[in-house]
């Protein structure tokens, strides 16, 4: 089956990114290709290259870097919601005349309707969030 | 059967659910898929009418709700008795909505291919 995942829940904030990165392991594991991963509202902070958290806990973005690059998943961050909060890319950054871009490399931004495509387009949306 | 239902439990200001959870309506309708969406829990405090949400500095959902039906969404459900229990009545919202009771709540969500619970 071909699943896309929805994550509103912001890393070191609520479970719902845990859960969500737990279940697309569960879902590859079983054999299933997921899409795409949408970041929406404070889910958008999964994207910061800037996350630092100590030693002994998980690094999210980079743990989401990974799975998508090993199973050829989609990580996209909602423009709309990551500019206003403060994470951009280069080009966010240059459109904003901002000192610097934080986006994590491997995820893009891009439009809300990705999430409406992804809904449309995947046999299942699961969405996690607060 | 219509093809996504936005379900709103959130209040239109202290977080911004409320806006976020309507910009995903615009861009789906905007899309071309046929909206629904229905408001229960706290999320019918943003059908109430006269709000201020510029004096605790936020932007609220209003202007956004009268533009619904340029973007042709016109299937708006709040949840009878979430009104009830917050003093409000379905003919005193800001916008035309059709009530629903608790029993076709089921029903409802049926009728839709996708769901979205903000």
């Amino acid at each position: 089956m071909k699943y896309s995942i929805a994550v509103y829940g912001g890393p070191y904030s609520h479970q719902a990114t845990h859960t969500a990165f737990h279940f697309a392991q569960a879902v590859l594991d079983k054999g299933h290709e997921i899409q795409r991963v949408f970041f929406y509202h404070d889910g958008i902070y999964n994207g910061s290259a800037l996350v630092a958290p100590p030693q002994d806990e998980a690094n999210l973005p980079q743990q989401w870097q990974q799975l998508a690059e090993k199973n050829g998943v989609e990580l996209v961050v909602c423009i709309a919601a990551a500019v206003r909060r403060g994470l951009l890319d280069e080009n966010e950054a240059k459109r904003y005349s901002k000192p610097g871009s934080n986006l994590e490399q491997g995820y893009q931004l891009s439009g809300l309707g990705q999430l409406v495509d992804a809904g449309l387009e995947c046999d299942r949306l699961v969405s996690f969030g607060p | 059967m219509s093809d996504i239902l936005i379900i709103f439990r959130k209040p239109p200001v202290g977080t911004s659910w409320a806006r976020e959870a309507l910009d995903l309506a615009l861009v789906g309708a905007a899309f071309g898929q046929k909206v629904s969406l229905l408001f229960m829990g706290d999320g019918v405090f943003q059908l109430a009418q006269n709000q201020q949400p510029d004096a605790v500095g936020q932007k609220g959902t209003q202007a956004m709700m009268q533009a619904l039906s340029m973007y042709d969404i016109d299937d708006i459900y709040v949840h009878n008795d979430s009104l009830d229990t917050r003093g409000m009545a379905a003919d005193q919202l800001n916008i035309d909505c059709q009530p629903i009771t608790s029993k076709a709540l089921p029903g409802l969500l049926q009728q839709h291919k996708q769901v979205f619970n903000f």
